[in-house]
């Protein structure tokens, strides 16, 4: 291997794009390791605190591309207190000190101040793209900074992010040179734009494929913008509301034939559902239709909408379109993959509209489904084996029964032989997603069958250890594992803990384990971080180790305790 | 400024301590002077601090550790289940998605009917701009009317301030107020426009108040409820959106031959 000159091996591993082969390319020897280090333009760190800013610039000078995850994946869920951690501030000094000529930079669940983005924007000169996912920390002023120093932006797309709007003319400061936009995704920020700047900005912007509107986005601009930008391939509307007698309505429809190019589209944050049939001419050719934050959107119209969809792959939609609107959905989109059925009543007061009924639809009519997010009333064992008959192709199973411990509503019976099957049929499964009535067996099928299994979670099931161990004695693959409110005990977790090692984290919030349990683990293992998150603060006045622990987190790391932690985290 | 309801929860959440406020019936309450976006953000925490209840509900088996923090499970599907208290973090639904869906609900269970059709009406050489609701009017006669009084001062050349509020404002009240002084509230609209303040209903609009004396910026904020006797009621009044409409433009006659 060693006979090639090293720059016909960086040439080959150019071709080399996945992180996980690059990085077993860097396993095979030390020459291989350097000249991959070298070599190496991407970098996706799934843990900020499982490495340290400077020791990433140090191993790989030529970065241009980081991703970077902050808080867990139950932060989303409001089981993680806000200060907890996850800054983004710290990696970008560090960067914005070296020669590192960052290019892009995507960041999710963590906490991206203003000063962050301004420092962003001022320390590289090559920036080209920010994806921000499920941030916190900013407010429009920092996206101000970016587009008023980012010379060579392409890309600017902000997802659901708690954005504190200033309601600023943060759009006006894209220079009049600023050609280069080829996404702009501004849909999470709930304050007005200025509109004329913003029509502004897409006259001058020939490469503009994707462009998401937000709510304050009335549908005249939308007319002038798509009227500019014909040759957009994802769209997002923000507000669909006007008269269908009016002139903007006509010219409207003018400007939506025009783009032939739409693949993808979203948005509909408001929207008067009778008006929908401008929108036809472009569903034939739709690959990927959100509707998932279109309340107004239901019922016949929508049903309507979605006959027009034949080469959907991707469909996000709220659960008003109830059973019935799924069997279209299974007659219509013979090509879907992905499905994701949100409630449309989050606060899990009222009743789901759908329920097993419209996903063995969909499981019949859709053979190439294989990534699935699914709320509902309630699940049967019988139509979970027969979705798993259906669709063997499964990559991500999610399912999530508004009433976690309900069992099958036929037979009373735990859930455990329908997942049982899935885990059993859908080989390369990989997230997993349990809910229902679940005993200690789900968990043993889990861990005979589900051999590709990277991230699981468990909420409100099992009857004892037996379910944990189950899975951490199975899933050779497994990365991440999120548990709540689950009697898993001291026991489950001390029986194999070398194998948090091989996984990213583990996450066990409202379980049996107790104080001295974590603590063990810390000792055993100093390549961990343990973290106790204590709000009440009841571990400052009772320090016995017999105390359940609320919430623990607990991850590989390579750089040791965290020094940003707020006063209620004890790492052990 | 913000007046939130407290109301006690069922099944004793009051023991739990902290602040809550009661999704039901907040809104209808709630008096605010900022800007109609930053109550969207109060409103964010005030949603989140619903979610955030830990509630001690009494088990039905005190031994199964799974239950303390939901309701027992309701089996019997005859009966309607019982009213589901929060349980924190479930469903898993991001909080974003959370508060997102809130806030169009909440727009949208307050719009009930039809939508108001207010239109821009600019006259050439006036200082500023009128809305009307469009909806008010059932010939084009009347709203012909309607206009020529809203503009009947500029026409006849009396640009006095008093000829000029008795036939806009209809309110002797802010005669009264401004003393008969030369200034008359305009605010700045998104467009960049300028439009007299009060043709659009309090709740409806999202203003910039620029007033050209300080006193009678002191005064209109404090007494802005007397300017619109009409919208005593307005904090229960239904929210609704604003809309840009498409605009009207009284033109010079001479300017309007050849269109």
């Amino acid at each position: 291997m060693n006979y090639f000159p090293d720059e016909v091996l960086e040439h080959v591993f150019d071709f080399i794009t996945s992180h996980k082969d690059r990085n077993s390319v860097s396993l095979v020897c030390k020459s291989w390791y350097k000249i991959e280090r070298y070599s190496r333009q991407r970098v996706f760190i799934g843990n900020c605190y499982s490495i340290s800013p400077e020791r990433l610039i140090a191993r790989f000078p030529g970065l241009k591309s980081l991703t970077l995850k902050g808080k867990p994946h139950f932060a989303d869920f409001n089981l993680v207190p806000h200060d907890w951690g996850g800054f983004v501030y710290p990696w970008i000094k560090a960067l914005a000190k070296s020669r590192i000529g960052l290019e892009e930079l995507r960041l999710k669940r963590m906490v991206v101040s203003d000063e962050s983005l301004e420092l962003l924007s001022k320390s590289f000169v090559n920036f080209k793209s920010l994806v921000l996912v499920s941030c916190e920390g900013f407010t429009t002023d920092g996206l101000a900074a970016i587009a008023a120093n980012c010379r060579f932006l392409r890309e600017l797309d902000l997802q659901e992010n708690e954005v504190d709007d200033h309601r600023g003319h943060w759009l006006s400061c894209f220079p009049e040179s600023c050609t280069s936009l080829i996404s702009l995704n501004f849909a999470c920020l709930r304050g007005e734009v200025n509109l004329g700047a913003l029509e502004r900005l897409v006259s001058r912007s020939p490469n503009l494929k994707s462009l998401r509107l937000n709510r304050a986005v009335p549908l005249d601009t939308l007319q002038k913008l798509l009227m500019r930008a014909p040759q957009l391939v994802d769209l997002g509307i923000g507000s669909y509301v006007h008269d269908p007698f009016s002139e903007v309505y006509n010219k409207l429809k003018i400007a939506i034939q025009r783009c032939k190019s739409i693949r993808s589209l979203s948005g509909f944050l408001e929207v008067a559902p009778h008006c929908m049939s401008a929108i036809y001419p472009i569903c034939g050719n739709l690959t990927f239709l959100n509707l998932s934050y279109a309340p107004g959107l239901h019922g016949n119209k929508l049903m309507k909408l979605i006959q027009h969809c034949r080469k959907l792959q991707r469909l996000w939609i709220l659960d008003c379109i109830g059973d019935k609107g799924l069997g279209v959905v299974a007659l219509t989109c013979k090509e879907l993959q992905e499905l994701r059925v949100f409630p449309s009543d989050p606060f899990g007061a009222g009743n789901a509209a759908v329920t097993e009924e419209g996903l063995v639809l969909v499981s019949a009519g859709c053979p190439k489904l294989n990534s699935l997010l699914y709320f509902c009333q309630q699940m049967t064992n019988a139509a979970l084996i027969t979705v798993a008959k259906n669709c063997p192709n499964f990559i991500r199973f999610r399912l999530c029964i508004l009433d976690p411990i309900k069992p099958d509503p036929v037979t009373n019976q735990p859930l455990d032989e329908g997942f049982g099957a899935i885990v059993q049929s859908c080989k390369g499964l990989k997230r997993l997603s349990l809910s229902g009535l679940l005993t200690d067996q789900v968990f043993l099928y889990i861990g005979m069958y589900a051999e590709q299994l990277e991230m699981l979670s468990i909420a409100f099931a099992a009857d004892s250890d037996k379910g944990m161990l189950y899975v951490l004695n199975g899933c050779k693959k497994l990365r991440k594992l999120e548990i709540r409110d689950c009697p898993f005990g001291d026991a489950a977790l001390l029986e194999d803990v070398g194998k948090y090692e091989t996984m990213r984290s583990l996450w066990m919030s409202s379980c049996e384990v107790t104080l001295g349990g974590c603590k063990s683990v810390a000792e055993k293992m100093p390549s961990l971080n343990v973290e106790i998150i204590d709000e009440c603060e009841q571990m400052e006045f009772n320090l016995d180790d017999k105390q359940k622990v609320d919430k623990m987190y607990l991850y590989r790391t390579l750089v040791g305790h965290r020094k940003d932690a707020p006063e209620y985290v004890s790492i052990l | 400024m913000e007046v939130g309801v407290k109301m006690g929860m069922k099944g004793g959440g009051d023991e739990v301590g902290g602040k809550e406020k009661e999704k039901m019936g907040y809104e209808e309450t709630e008096l605010r002077l900022g800007l109609p976006g930053d109550g969207e953000v109060v409103r964010k925490r005030d949603f989140s601090h619903t979610v955030d209840l830990k509630l001690n509900l009494i088990s039905t088996s005190p031994t199964d550790g799974k239950d303390k923090n939901i309701v027992p499970p309701h089996l019997d599907p005859a009966t309607p289940p019982p009213a589901k208290a929060q349980v924190v973090g479930w469903p898993p639904v991001r909080s974003f998605r959370k508060n997102m869906l809130a806030t169009q609900k909440s727009s949208a269970s307050e719009d009930s009917g039809e939508k108001a059709a207010f239109v821009k009406v600019s006259m050439d050489g006036a200082p500023y701009l009128r809305k009307v609701d469009l909806r008010m009017y059932k010939t084009y006669q009347q709203l012909s009317d309607a206009l020529a009084k809203m503009f009947s001062s500029f026409t006849i050349g009396n640009c006095g301030s008093q000829g000029l509020l008795k036939d806009f404002m209809n309110e002797s009240k802010l005669m009264d107020l401004l003393n008969g002084s030369d200034y008359v509230p305009t605010y700045e609209d998104k467009d960049g426009d300028w439009m007299l303040v009060g043709d659009v209903p309090w709740e409806y609009a999202s203003l910039y108040l620029i007033i050209s004396s300080t006193t009678l910026t002191a005064l209109l904020l404090l007494n802005f409820q007397s300017f619109f006797p009409n919208q005593k009621n307005s904090f229960n009044d239904r929210m609704m959106f604003i809309e840009s409409c498409k605009r009207l433009r009284i033109m010079k006659g001479t300017e309007a031959i050849g269109l």
